[in-house]
C-alpha cells in the first residue's frame, strides 16, 4: 500500500527527515515511537501532504502511484487520512456542512454522485456512536469550544465518516484521561479491516495497550534506528530511548 | 511558504465578475451634464407635479454649494460631475399591461440576472421591482399585493398616483440638506421603489427590489421609499449589478424607512454591483445614504447587507430611534478584494426611553483592498436606559489588504449601557491545510470558513437570499487565500 524510500525534508532549509525507510502493506498497525523532535509529526505531515515542508530526496509510493505528486486533497480523496494531533477550530462552520462537503467531494474524486441530505445525516449518527459524541455534534462549529477529548474523538470521528484505506494518527492519545483513550482505541479498531492499515505515531506504550501493533518503529533524530514487533514499544517503556541512542551517528 | 501564499492568493481572488455583460437594447438618453436644465429636463420627463420639481431645484441649487465629503478612509480618484449621462432609460412602451409589454431583450436580462419578471416563474412569496437604469422596467404582484392595501410600485408611479404620500414622507428621514450624495440624488433622482404597508397589515411576501445599471456613462441615483404604518411589518430586499466597463459609474442612492408604532421593517441587501477588474480598472462608485426612522413606539428597523461589489462603497445604515421602546439593528458582512475600497457601517441615534440597538459588523478583505468600518452610537439626554451592542470583526486573507475600525460613541445620558467589541482574524494556512486532508479543494475550503464566519449576519438574510448570498462570498473571493 505505502513504500517508503530515503525520504528526506526540511522545513525553512533545516533538515527534519534525514532517510526514511518503511512499507505498510494493508492490514497491518505499524507505530512510529520516539522522543521529542524526532521528526515524527514532520513524517505524518509530508505524507498528508502539507506544504510548509519541502521533500528534498526519496520517494514514496502509494498504491503504485507517485504520493508526492499529489495534493493533499487528492491525497486525501485516494484515502490517506491524518487525524491531527492539534485538531483546528473553524468557527461557524458546522460539523455537518464540513464533513458533507469532504465525504461529496471525496465522492467526487470517485466520480459517485453526492450523497442525499437524509442519507448523510443517517451516516453521520450511526458513526458518531461509534465513539460517544453527542447528538448536538451536527450543529457544533468545526472543534470550537471542543474539550482536548472531544478533539480527538472528533478525529477519529472524521476517520469513520471518510473510511480511510491509510489512517495516520497523530498522538491521538495526548491529552486524553484512560476513559477517553479507551474510548478513541475501540474505534479505530472496529474501523481496523483486512484492506486498510494504520499508522499511529505516539510517545507512550499506553495507546498500544489498546491498539496492538504489528511493527513498531523508532524514529530518532530523523532515521528509524529501529524496528521490532509489538515487543519492542514494552522494552522501549522499560528502558526509554537511550540505549537506542547510543551508537547511532549524528 | 510566503510565495505559495501569495500563489493560492492570485488564484482565489481572481474570480471572474458574473454579470457583467451589457444589454444591447435601444435607449433614450439625455445630454451629459449637469444643470438646471437638466433637472428640469428630467422631471419633465417623468412628467411630475410642480412639487417635486420645485423640490428638486431646492437640491440641486444646495448640492452646488457643497463639497465632496473627504473624511471617510477612501481614495477617489475627483469624479466630472459634468461627464456623466443623468437620465436613460431603455425604451419600450410606458405602460405595460401585461408580461407581453415588456421588451423581451429586458426580459432576457432579468432573466440571465436570475430575477425572472414572468409572475409564474417567480420564485414564491417574493415581489419584483425590476429598474434598469433610470427606470423601473416591472413590478410583479402588484396587484394581489393592492387587495391587502399595500402599495408596491416604482417611484415614479408613486408620484403620480400618491402625490400625497410621496409628499408626506419623501426627504423626512434623509433631507437633500443631509449630505453631499443625498443632495445629488435628491436633485436627479430618476426612480426606485415605493412601498407602503397601511395600519395593521403584514405583507405576505418578499417585497424586493432589483437594481441594474446596463447603459454606459451613466450614473444611476435611485430612491427608495418604505413606510410601514402602526403594527405594519414588511421584509424587503433589494439586488443590483452592473456591466463590466472600464469606465467608474456613480450611482448615489437614497433610502428611507419610516416605521410607525409596533411597526416592523426588515431591509435586506446584496449589494454586487461590478467591483472593477483585478487591477482597479472601472467598477461602481457607490455613494448611498440609507437611513430608517423608528417614528413609533416599539417599533423596529432592521438592516442587513452583504456588500461585495463596488469599486468604492461609502455607505452607513442608521436608525433613528425616536420611539420608545424601539429597536434598531444592522447586520453586515463587506467583502473586499483586490483593489476595492470599503468604508461602511451604522449609526444607531437614541431619542426614545429603553431604545435597544445591535451593530454586527463582520469585515472580509482580500488582495489589495481597504476595508473600514465606521460606525456611530449616539445617546442623547433624555433617552433613559439606551442599550447599544456592538461587534465589529475583521477577516484578513492574505498580507497586502487593510482592515480599520472608527468608532464613535457620543453618551449624553448616565443610564445608558454602550458595549463596543473588535477582533481581527486571518484566514490560517492550517485551517486551509486541515479542509485539504479532508479532501476539500483550497478555493472550497475558503468559501466555507468565509461563511462560517459571516454566518451570523447571513442567517439574517431571508432564505432566498441566504443562499445565494453565500455562494456570492464564496465567489467574490474566489483565489485569495492566505
Amino acid at each position: 500500500m505505502l513504500s517508503i524510500k530515503n525520504l528526506h525534508a526540511n522545513i525553512e532549509g533545516k533538515e527534519i527527515l534525514k532517510g526514511i525507510d518503511f512499507e505498510v502493506k494493508a492490514g497491518e498497525v505499524h507505530a512510529i515511537m520516539g522522543p521529542n523532535g524526532s521528526g515524527k509529526s514532520t513524517l505524518a505531515s509530508v505524507l498528508a501532504g502539507r506544504e510548509i515542508f519541502e521533500v528534498t530526496e526519496g520517494k514514496v509510493d502509494y498504491f503504485e502511484k507517485d504520493l508526492l505528486e499529489m495534493t493533499p486533497e487528492e491525497r486525501a480523496s485516494e484515502g490517506i487520512f491524518l487525524g491531527f494531533q492539534y485538531p483546528i477550530e473553524i468557527p461557524g462552520v458546522s460539523m455537518v456542512n464540513f464533513m458533507k462537503t469532504a465525504v461529496n467531494q471525496q465522492r467526487k474524486h470517485k466520480g459517485l454522485e453526492p450523497m442525499s441530505s437524509s442519507d448523510f445525516l443517517k451516516l453521520m449518527r450511526e458513526k458518531k456512536d461509534l465513539v460517544e459524541l453527542d447528538a448536538a455534534l451536527a450543529s457544533r462549529s468545526v472543534n470550537e469550544g471542543f474539550s482536548g477529548g472531544e478533539k480527538k474523538r472528533n478525529e477519529i470521528f472524521q476517520m469513520a465518516m471518510l473510511e480511510p484505506k491509510l489512517s495516520i494518527l497523530d498522538e491521538t492519545d495526548s491529552g486524553l484521561d484512560i476513559d477517553a483513550l479507551r474510548i478513541v482505541a475501540n474505534g479505530v479498531n472496529k474501523l481496523k479491516s483486512k484492506d486498510n492499515a494504520t499508522i499511529v505515531i505516539t510517545h507512550y506504550q499506553r495507546l498500544l495497550d489498546y491498539i496492538v501493533p504489528d511493527f513498531v518503529h523508532v524514529l530518532y533524530n530523523g532515521r528509524i534506528i529501529k524496528s521490532g514487533g509489538k515487543e519492542l514499544a514494552l522494552e522501549l517503556e522499560e528502558k526509554g530511548y537511550d540505549w537506542l541512542k547510543k551508537g547511532v551517528d549524528l | 511558504m510566503e510565495k505559495d501564499q501569495d500563489k493560492i492568493l492570485n488564484e482565489v481572488t481572481q474570480g471572474e465578475y458574473k454579470y457583467g455583460f451589457v444589454t444591447d437594447i435601444e435607449n433614450e438618453s439625455i445630454a451629459k451634464g449637469l444643470n438646471e436644465d437638466v433637472v428640469r429636463l428630467i422631471s419633465q420627463k417623468k412628467n411630475e407635479p410642480e412639487f417635486m420639481l420645485e423640490s428638486r431645484l431646492k437640491a440641486f441649487r444646495y448640492w452646488q454649494t457643497m463639497k465632496m465629503p473627504e473624511w471617510a478612509h477612501l481614495k477617489i480618484p475627483e469624479i466630472n460631475y459634468q461627464d456623466i449621462i443623468y437620465y436613460s432609460a431603455p425604451k419600450q412602451k410606458v405602460t405595460l399591461e401585461s408580461m407581453d409589454d415588456v421588451d423581451p431583450d429586458l426580459k432576457a436580462t432579468f432573466d440571465k440576472l436570475g430575477i425572472p419578471l414572468d409572475e409564474q416563474k417567480m420564485m414564491s412569496g417574493v415581489a419584483v421591482d425590476a429598474v434598469m437604469d433610470s427606470v423601473s422596467v416591472k413590478t410583479t404582484f402588484k396587484e394581489s399585493l393592492a387587495e391587502l392595501g399595500i402599495i408596491f410600485c416604482s417611484f415614479s408611479e408613486a408620484v403620480q398616483e400618491h402625490p400625497d404620500l410621496v409628499k408626506k414622507y419623501m426627504g423626512s428621514v434623509v433631507p437633500y440638506t443631509d449630505n453631499y450624495f443625498a443632495a445629488l440624488n435628491s436633485a436627479v433622482f430618476s426612480d426606485g421603489s415605493f412601498c407602503f404597508i397601511p395600519k395593521g397589515v403584514r405583507c405576505p411576501m418578499e417585497l424586493s427590489t432589483y437594481f441594474r445599471i446596463n447603459a454606459a456613462n451613466t450614473g444611476q441615483f435611485e430612491r427608495t421609499l418604505i413606510v410601514a404604518e402602526d403594527d405594519a411589518y414588511v421584509s424587503y430586499l433589494e439586488g443590483c449589478t452592473a456591466p463590466q466597463r472600464d469606465e467608474n459609474q456613480l450611482h448615489a442612492a437614497i433610502v428611507e424607512i419610516v416605521a410607525a408604532k409596533n411597526a416592523e421593517v426588515k431591509y435586506s441587501t446584496v449589494q454586487n454591483w461590478y467591483p472593477g477588474d483585478k487591477n482597479g480598472k472601472g467598477g461602481i462608485y457607490n455613494f448611498v445614504t440609507k437611513r430608517g426612522k423608528c417614528a413609533g413606539n416599539n417599533s423596529k428597523i432592521s438592516w442587513t447587507q452583504v456588500e461585495t461589489g463596488s469599486a468604492v462603497t461609502w455607505k452607513y445604515p442608521s436608525c433613528i430611534l425616536l420611539g420608545d421602546n424601539s429597536v434598531g439593528e444592522f447586520y453586515s458582512v463587506a467583502v473586499t478584494n483586490n483593489h476595492q475600497q470599503a468604508d461602511t457601517g451604522s449609526k444607531m441615534i437614541h431619542i426614545g426611553k429603553n431604545t435597544k440597538s445591535i451593530i454586527v459588523s463582520k469585515g472580509i478583505s482580500a488582495g489589495v483592498s481597504q476595508n473600514s468600518y465606521r460606525g456611530l452610537v449616539k445617546v442623547v439626554k433624555n433617552a433613559t436606559n439606551a442599550r447599544n451592542f456592538s461587534q465589529c470583526d475583521s477577516l484578513l486573507l492574505g498580507d497586502k489588504c487593510g482592515a480599520h475600525t472608527f468608532p464613535y460613541i457620543e453618551v449624553d445620558n448616565k443610564d445608558a449601557v454602550v458595549e463596543h467589541e473588535a477582533t481581527t482574524s486571518k484566514i490560517g494556512e492550517d485551517q486551509i491545510f486541515y479542509c485539504n486532508q479532508r479532501g476539500i479543494k483550497t478555493e472550497d475550503a475558503i468559501g466555507l470558513i468565509v461563511n462560517g464566519y459571516a454566518k451570523e449576519v447571513l442567517n439574517k438574510l431571508p432564505m432566498e437570499f441566504a443562499v445565494e448570498a453565500q455562494k456570492l462570498l464564496a465567489i467574490s473571493l474566489e483565489g485569495s487565500v492566505g
